[in-house]
């Protein structure tokens, strides 16, 4: 029997606002214990909340990204539910009346995953388990988080991937966040059900709770998809639960039995006032709404640059952005692209150095040694080695190609050719009986002779043409 | 007093005179009040009182002049956050609480050079009208000590009649300054919902609470009022606009002015506070008032309104007892669930119990529309019913408590007998408009009556203005004990 994957996902993002939701703590990754708040944000009694206006405009921009509509009579209510890490024994968020209704995402296949709504709440707390006691951390208390609910259009791990990718790069593009799943600003809960293919209803559903990395998210539904098939080919019924990813054992475990409704008690947070939103303020967030990456791919590709190239590029908004301003001044997108995929990209290992795209040389340096290229005075192997040596940090970009075209000019390259091939007699005559390889050693030499700053190229066509004319050397 | 018509003006005055020291007098606050004749008190800040008093001295001796309220001693009701004295909300729960920060209200205050002679006793978290449900037991009347002084803010009210403190700032979320000024035959103002900030004052019901003043005269309750009114950034819900201030119109002649009596609150009531009221309708009437009588049968679920959204808003609020970060926490206890089971249970008292588990349920998912969606609806209702009434009239006029003071155990067997003590008063917090009780006289026990007046939401320039011509009439204000019946 055949059955498909239907997958929802709730998708938790953390805002990269100055301050926290409700107060004005500024949150810090990695900050000690219980640093980064105050009365507040850890709910002492008599403590009130006042919502951050930058949370609410961030998350219109996320919901108009994705064509949401924006509700411009929103409120904040209070979920309430006990754990130590909330320390309020509720959570302010929305349920009746979020900011961002509606919306979609379009997948790379074009598939469309539909958008429940957009919600704006508070983060909670941590718990951290140490020498066989309890500590609570509330830093991450408070913290702006959006969640972007899904309706349930997923149909394989792989639009999972790509779905929470899209968000990831739609949020760093707005720069609303960072985004970091290893450090837990993009965190999902999976929803994930099967049934027979050609069935209308959906089967029972199961959720796995607070994953934060990719691979375990499409390992995950992969796991559980193929557990609700087995219960059901051997006629059993799912149980409606709360599983838990077990990482090393790459399964799913079940965590605590769900009611079929939720208790939270929502009620309209008194200490709020409602979200009242006028139109022009909307309309003002969606003029400044920045190009989003399908667009700039779409761009790149119409200035002549590779459709792999313009995704490559575009995955990454600080390298995207980087590409743009050296293209303010810069004639040759192609070279720009090239160099950038080619050269720097190998030199950030990591996805995390992409992201972060820390280099040390700025776009007006880049311009100028591609406009060095293109002006044929220096050769693409040259400017490969300039462009490394500069990005390990051992000169500026600019003064080493200033560097190599003053040496340049100081010497005469048909001279120094003519040294090389008086050093390397032998070479010439294995070459001239056909030994291709013996002309490298020419080659060889009058790099080492020019310090590496010959164009390669120029010096090959030199000592082709002084072999084929010039009979002394025979 | 008689001349000032105000006891903050009548010790500004001896302390500018120099006719008494600040130390003198702040000592004499001290004295009665380890008395302790009322049990008012739960906390009493003596060092800090007495410190602040010293630097009053130097100040005045200095020739400096001193701020209005500068010396003037005052208590705090025990759900105000105060910086590094404990605040316990009348609980266990919080018996040993110390809060790290101050409350907007009392800050403004200690700014304008206030001096804190401790934290009043009251209903335990501001639940009750009788301050019996208190942790550090009932609080007596001061008239008649077998009677209980009005809830929650049972130890202020106390502490103003009883002469423990010149002033004291409670709180009142249905009824909560008003009934026990009544009881205790003060001036109790509960300002509009927004007029005084919120922050750090330990909420019951957060849409409904509201500190304000308790005072021996409409003039004091107006300084105070001034002063602690004012716009909070860190309050959502304080009023950002101006602020009609009260003190420069107190005396404005009251001619013309349509008072509306509601009839749903002359029925049914005790005949000798109706008859008391039918005087302050005749004192009305002589200073040039139109009086008229309306009807609002909708009042009538006022009550069931309160109950459901207190209920409810409180269950919510008081989650976060749960004896991690502070507050009561057992000796013994297995796990996290336990210690959280055990806090409340050991640290919270019954009243609070019936609450949570009242608001617990009113929220829970299969109740929510019958009674929280059901009750909000009416409160919108009635807010705009009571608009239409406004536009008739400009204060509306009816008893503040259906009987005056009772006996301890009044309600025993019977918490909604107690909870009817608010059907008067409760209307005022639902639609957020500002509401004062005003002393008009005595039963045949002797025991005080009170008058109550509203006024459109921040008009506390009219209510103020109406209850201090009335008072010019007849103050019928008596200070049975302590210190401020020394002026």
């Amino acid at each position: 029997m055949n059955y498909e994957l239907i997958c929802g996902l709730e998708t938790h993002i953390e805002l990269a606002t100055d301050t926290k939701i409700f107060c004005s703590c500024r949150p810090k990754f990695g900050a000690e214990p219980n640093t980064t708040c105050c009365p507040v944000c850890v709910g002492m009694p008599g403590t009130l909340p006042v919502l951050n206006e930058k949370v609410i405009k961030y998350a219109i921009m996320m919901g108009l990204a994705f064509g949401c509509e924006i509700n411009l009579n929103s409120i904040m209510e209070r979920k309430n539910y006990v754990y130590p890490d909330l320390p309020k024994a509720y959570q302010i968020s929305q349920n009746s009346a979020p900011i961002c209704i509606g919306g979609e995402v379009v997948l790379p296949n074009n598939r469309k995953i539909r958008i429940h709504h957009i919600h704006i709440e508070e983060d909670a707390g941590k718990i951290i388990n140490k020498n066989g006691s309890i500590f609570v951390d509330y830093n991450r208390g408070g913290t702006p988080l959006i969640e972007i609910v899904s309706e349930p259009d997923i149909r394989s791990p792989e639009e999972a991937k790509e779905y929470i990718e899209k968000l990831q790069q739609t949020a760093k593009y707005l720069k609303i966040s960072d985004g970091r799943m290893q450090e837990g600003s993009l965190r999902c809960d999976v929803n994930v059900s099967v049934r027979k293919i050609g069935d209308e209803n959906f089967g029972t559903r199961v959720e796995i709770k607070n994953m934060n990395s990719i691979t375990f998210i499409v390992n995950a539904i992969d796991y559980e998809f193929k557990r609700q098939v087995e219960i059901l080919a051997e006629g059993k019924k799912i149980a409606q639960e709360t599983r838990r990813y077990e990482e090393k054992l790459n399964q799913t475990q079940g965590m605590r039995e769900k009611e079929n409704v939720t208790n939270y008690r929502y009620f309209a947070e008194p200490d709020i006032r409602k979200v009242n939103l006028n139109k022009e303020f909307v309309e003002g967030i969606q003029r400044e709404l920045p190009e989003l990456p399908d667009l700039r791919i779409k761009r790149y590709k119409t200035l002549g640059i590779s459709s792999k190239s313009a995704e490559l590029i575009a995955r990454y908004v600080r390298i995207s952005d980087f590409l743009d301003e050296t293209l303010k001044k810069c004639k040759n997108p192609n070279i720009a692209a090239n160099f950038i995929i080619g050269t720097i990209f190998s030199h950030l290992n990591t996805e995390a150095d992409k992201e972060e795209f820390k280099i040390p040389l700025n776009s007006n340096e880049f311009c100028y040694l591609i406009d060095l290229i293109s002006k044929n005075e220096i050769d693409q192997n040259n400017a490969k080695q300039i462009l490394i040596k500069s990005l390990e940090k051992k000169g500026s970009l600019k003064q080493l190609c200033d560097e190599f075209t003053k040496i340049k000019i100081d010497f005469d390259i048909s001279s120094i050719c003519e040294e090389a091939m008086s050093l390397n007699k032998q070479a010439i005559l294995d070459y001239k009986n056909g030994t291709e390889k013996a002309f490298q050693a020419i080659l060889g030499t009058v790099m080492k002779l020019t310090h590496g700053k010959a164009n390669a190229e120029e010096a090959k066509k030199i000592v082709q043409e002084k072999i084929k004319n010039d009979k002394i050397f025979i | 007093m008689k001349s000032h018509r105000s006891i903050i003006l009548k010790i500004h005055e001896l302390l500018e005179t120099k006719k008494i020291s600040c130390v003198e007098l702040i000592k004499k606050y001290l004295d009665e009040i380890k008395k302790n004749k009322f049990n008012a008190y739960i906390t009493v800040t003596e060092n800090e009182a007495l410190n602040s008093a010293a630097l009053v001295d130097k100040k005045i001796s200095s020739g400096q002049e001193i701020k209005l309220l500068e010396g003037i001693p005052v208590s705090l009701k025990d759900v105000i956050s105060t910086k590094g004295i404990r605040t316990t909300c009348g609980s266990r729960m919080l018996e040993n609480y110390v809060p790290i920060y101050n409350a907007t209200c009392w800050e403004i205050l200690k700014n304008n050079g206030a001096i804190l002679l401790g934290k009043n006793n009251q209903d335990e978290f501001a639940m009750g009208a009788s301050n019996e449900t208190s942790f550090f037991g009932p609080v007596k009347n001061p008239y008649d000590i077998t009677k209980v002084p009005g809830g929650s803010t049972g130890g202020g009210a106390a502490s103003v009649v009883g002469g423990l403190a010149a002033f004291s700032i409670g709180t009142d979320t249905g009824g909560s300054l008003r009934q026990p000024a009544s009881f205790c035959g003060i001036v109790g103002l509960k300002p509009s919902y927004g007029s005084v900030s919120r922050y750090g004052i330990i909420p019951m019901a957060s849409s409904f609470d509201q500190a304000g003043p308790l005072t021996l005269t409409v003039k004091d309750a107006s300084i105070v009022y001034d002063a602690i009114s004012k716009f909070d950034e860190k309050d959502s819900s304080s009023n950002s606009q101006a602020r009609n201030l009260t003190y420069d119109s107190l005396d404005k002649d009251i001619s013309g002015i349509r008072i509306g009596i509601p009839k749903e609150f002359m029925n049914g009531m005790n005949s000798e506070i109706i008859s008391s009221i039918k005087n302050v309708i005749k004192t009305y009437e002589n200073l040039g008032a139109k009086i008229d009588y309306f009807s609002l049968p909708e009042v009538k679920y006022a009550m069931s309104i309160y109950y459901v959204l207190m209920c409810a808003e409180a269950s919510s609020n008081l989650g976060r007892f749960d004896g991690i970060r502070y507050g009561f926490r057992p000796k013994n206890y297995n796990n996290v669930e336990d210690l959280i089971i055990r806090s409340r249970s050991e640290g919270f008292g019954d009243e609070v119990k019936r609450r949570i588990l009242l608001g617990t349920y009113i929220l829970s998912s299969s109740y929510t529309n019958n009674f929280y969606k059901k009750a909000q609806e009416l409160r919108e209702f009635l807010t705009c019913a009571f608009a239409s009434v406004f536009e008739e009239f400009d204060i509306i006029l009816l008893p503040t408590t259906p009987t005056t003071a009772f006996g301890f155990d009044y309600a025993e067997d019977d918490p909604i007998k107690m909870y009817l003590a608010d059907v008067c008063t409760v209307t005022a917090n639902e639609i957020k408009i500002p509401a004062i009780s005003i002393p008009c006289g005595f039963d045949k026990q002797n025991l005080p009556i009170g008058v109550q007046l509203f006024a459109p939401r921040f008009r506390e320039d009219i209510l103020l203005n109406a209850a201090y011509k009335y008072e010019s009439e007849n103050f019928c204000v008596k200070i049975v004990d302590g210190v401020n019946n020394l002026y």
